[in-house]
This record gives C-alpha cells, structure tokens and sequence, in this order.
C-alpha cells in the first residue's frame, strides 16, 4: 500500500482527505505511483503532469522521506518506507517561504 | 417574470449573481471552485442551464467545468458530477492538444518568442469559452498559446480547429503582456459558419467555412508601437463587439484605439472620437441598440487604470466618435482599478443592463443602459470575467 499526500487543490478537486492509499503492481517509483494515482482519480490527469509528455508541471514537487525527488528519473525506485508504507510520497505545490506539516494544514471536513 | 444570472469569474474562484427584472436585490452564491482562478464562465443560448467554466492554476494547469442546472452543481469534464467527500470522482480533467497532424495540422511548432526567437506552442489554459448558439454540447474554447479548440460532447474531449494557427501567419504571432492568448471568439448568429477571433498580439481573424480556413481582418489597424504599424498581424486587439443583428459590424477596442468595422473586419476605421484616453480593454454593445456602444477608457498601457481616479464608462450612442462619460454611481475619486477584457457584458432585459466588474472586486450593474450604476459586491477577489445570462 503506498500513502500519496495531495496538496489543497488537488484534494478539493479529487474530492479526497489528506492522504489516499494506493496499491500498486510492481516497482515503487514516481511514474508507477502517479499512473495508479490517475487512474484512480482520472480528474487529476493534466494536474501533475503534462497530459502528453507526462513531465511533470513546473510548480509540482515530489517529495518522499524528507527528499526533493523532483529531478530525479521517474522510474527511480522510491525509497523503501514508501514502498512499505511508513511513509508518504507527496505531490507539493511549489511555495516561496512557509513551513509547517502539510498532514495538519487545510484538512478537508 | 424575467431575471438575470451573472457569471463572475475572478482569480480566486466564482460567483453567480441573481436578481429578477428590476435588478435592484441581488442574491451572491460562491465562492465556486475557491482559490482557483476561473478565467471565463458563460451560459449556453441553447439551453441556459448549461454553463461552461475555465478553471484554471499555475500549479495544477486546467480544468473545465460545467454545470447542468444554472451552476447550482458542477460537473468535471467526463461528465459525472463531483461525489460526495470521499467517493471516487471518475471524471478526466481536459486534454488540450495541438494539433499536428499532417492531414489537418499543417504541423505547425513555432511562434515568436519576446526576443524575436522561434519557441514552440505550449498550452496554458483557456481564456474564453463561448458555447454553440444552438447546440448545447458544443463550445469553443480560446487558449494560451493561442488556437482554437471545440468540443461537440459537453466539454469531454477537445479538438483543435488547427487552420487557425496553419494559414501562414503563425510564426509570426508574439505575445502580449498577458501571454499569447486568444481571447475573443465571436460566433455569427446570422451564418453559422463565420466566427471571429480575436489574439493578443496577432490581431483579428475570421473563417468563413466554420474554421476549416481563416484570414487575418487587420486592414485599417494602426499600432505604432510594431516595426510595420499596418502590418497584416501583430496587432494587440484587447477585445471585440458585435451587436447579433448587425451581421458585418464589428467594435473593437485596440490596445491603443477604438475601432469599428462594417464589412465583417474587411477593414476598420478608428472611432475614438473624444475619448478622454482610447487605451482600455472591455468593450460591449446595447442589447438592442446596435450602434450604442460602451468602453473603459483606462489611462495608458502602462498605468491600468481610469484618469484621474475617476471611474467612467463612455457611451456612444452613434457607433462611435461621440462618447459621453457616465458617472452617476461610480467613484469618481481615488478609483485605481482596471476593467479587464472579458469583464463587461449586457443583458437584453428593456431597459439593457450593463454590467462590468473591476480588478479591485466590485461588479457594478446598470439597469438603465448606464445612465446610473450601483455595485452588487464590493469585496471579490479580482474580476476577471463578467456574462450575464437573461433568463425567461
């Protein structure tokens, strides 16, 4: 089971919580998690990353344990706690400055 | 009794506004889709329940929502509507590709870039939707970086009318300030087949076979501020007019002049007559005056906002040249706002309202085809479109 964190909008556009859980077949990297995040919530197909080239948008971040996973292959695998579960993988919305844990922030009711 | 519905769309979410025919108590629902920047919301003529909205971030890119029941609920664009919190949503968000296919996309990869480079076509989001006068699953969208695209299911899948960007002239469009947009489209309702659209900055275009083939209508257009200031593109239209019973004439408010048109865009000539200032962006048409006309002069290309802190609409009740300011009910002092380009609409009650909304929030409406105006809100988060739909 892998943990993916949203941020605020994507959450309120998917209609999810915080956090969703997602299984997923095979190697744990950025693309397999984001292929089985879409096809799960389609909506956020174009969201994350381009429809067509599947790069991931300018101001969208990926994180797991504490590292910018932003620039590294999408077929990397994943650290291991995110394989397992322990951790999340988290889609950010790039900010300039703020802080704070982003499971606590803007929860949905 | 009749009413009126008015979209607002504003960086940080929509707003729908209601009153009946007098105009005078206005209900406020929203905000839809907070925190979101809706660029464009407008209703369907075929079926006034049915209304597209462009969602729109420079994080997440773009969604296109649409609503079934006058925008009490919304709908992503694979047609389910959005579940209750914690069911699964199954809707795709809009796919908005260029075309560039051989047979029909003349591949076409490259437009001019601020330095004069060649830089390829990248999709932003869409600033304009304009729904078919007749069928209400067919709409058309105008995107940044500027093309054309329609749906014919209700805004599921989009498809790009790619003789716009393929007759010849492409490389040559520049982007505005604001991006390279196309923000008007204009359909004709005396010839289905004839649109009008409008690029910032290619200038105005318009088909004649329902978008398969497309001619630049720039003849008569002056801008000083490009190397060939009569050249066939490369002109920054802000926005166009058109009254529907007046098949050829067309009001345009030019980065810098208000023109008018009366030969489908074949050639224009300037009517900016005593306009304090003819710089500005919105600009519409009396529902049932064609040639009453009405601008936001806003000082200068680089002060947006009115003269003198003195918010006025100037009317023309001549199809040009002859304007007179209307004050009655707008800050005529301290007003530094700007009326953006899609941000001025009318609605065709007796007597015409007009309506415009403000990027400090106010919408402000007139019941009376702007002899007097009074804001609905004050507060909104910057407006960046206003439609009004009139509802039997």
């Amino acid at each position: 089971m892998i943990r993916v964190v949203l941020p605020f909008h994507l959450r309120t556009l998917a209609q999810v919580g915080a956090e969703v859980t997602l299984e997923v077949d095979g190697a744990v990297t950025q693309r397999t998690v984001l292929d089985a995040l879409e096809a799960r919530y389609p909506v956020l197909c174009g969201t994350m990353r381009d429809h067509e080239t599947l790069k991931r948008r300018p101001f969208i971040r990926f994180f797991a344990c504490e590292e910018d996973w932003s620039l590294e292959s999408p077929d990397a695998p994943l650290p291991d706690a995110v394989a397992r579960g322990a951790e999340p993988f988290m889609v950010i919305g790039a900010i300039a400055g703020g802080s704070g844990d982003p499971l606590k922030r803007h929860e949905l009711p | 009794m009749s009413s009126v519905r008015v979209l607002v769309g504003t960086r940080k979410g929509a707003f729908i506004l209601t009153a009946d025919g007098k105009r005078e108590a206005w209900e406020v629902r929203g905000p839809f889709f907070a925190g979101w920047e809706i660029y464009h919301m407008k209703g369907s003529p075929a079926d006034p329940n049915r209304i597209f909205a462009s969602q729109t971030s420079g994080w997440f890119g773009q969604i296109i929502q649409r609503s079934s029941d006058g925008g009490k609920t919304w709908e992503t664009p694979g047609g389910e509507k959005m579940p209750a919190p914690g069911a699964m949503p199954t809707g795709l968000s809009n796919k908005f590709v260029y075309d560039t296919s051989a047979e029909t996309g003349k591949p076409l990869t490259t437009h001019m870039w601020y330095d004069g480079t060649q830089h390829p076509w990248e999709f932003k989001r869409v600033w304009h939707l304009e729904p078919s006068l007749s069928d209400p699953d067919t709409a058309y969208a105008g995107v940044e970086d500027a093309a054309l695209f329609r749906t014919t299911d209700g805004g599921h899948t989009w498809h790009e009318l790619a003789g716009l960007r393929g007759h010849g002239t492409g490389p040559k469009w520049q982007p505005g300030a604001g991006g390279m947009c196309l923000h008007t489209v204009i359909l004709d309702p005396s010839d289905p087949k004839r649109i009008y659209i409008a690029i910032s900055s290619a200038g105005a275009f318009r088909t004649d076979d329902g978008g398969t083939t497309w001619k630049p209508i720039n003849r008569g257009l002056v801008s000083s501020y490009i190397p060939d200031p009569k050249a066939e593109i490369g002109h920054c239209v802000h926005h166009i007019a058109k009254h529907s019973s007046h098949r050829d004439v067309l009001f345009m408010q030019k980065h810098w002049d208000v023109m008018r048109s009366s030969d489908g865009g074949d050639s224009w000539h300037e009517v900016s007559g005593n306009l304090p200032t003819d710089f500005g962006f919105a600009i519409d048409v009396h529902a049932h005056e064609p040639e009453t006309v009405y601008v936001v002069p806003i000082k200068s290309d680089s002060e947006h906002f009115p003269l003198e802190g003195k918010l006025r609409v100037y009317r023309s009740r001549a199809g040009g040249n002859e304007w007179e300011p209307l004050t009655k009910g707008l800050p005529q002092r301290d007003c530094y706002v700007n009326v953006l380009r899609d941000a001025m609409a009318v609605d065709s009650l007796d007597k015409c309202g007009v309506y415009f909304g403000t990027t400090g929030g106010q919408v402000y409406a007139s019941a009376d085809a702007g002899d007097t105006w009074a804001p609905i809100v004050h507060d909104l988060p910057a407006v960046l479109s206003v439609e009004v739909q009139t509802l039997a």
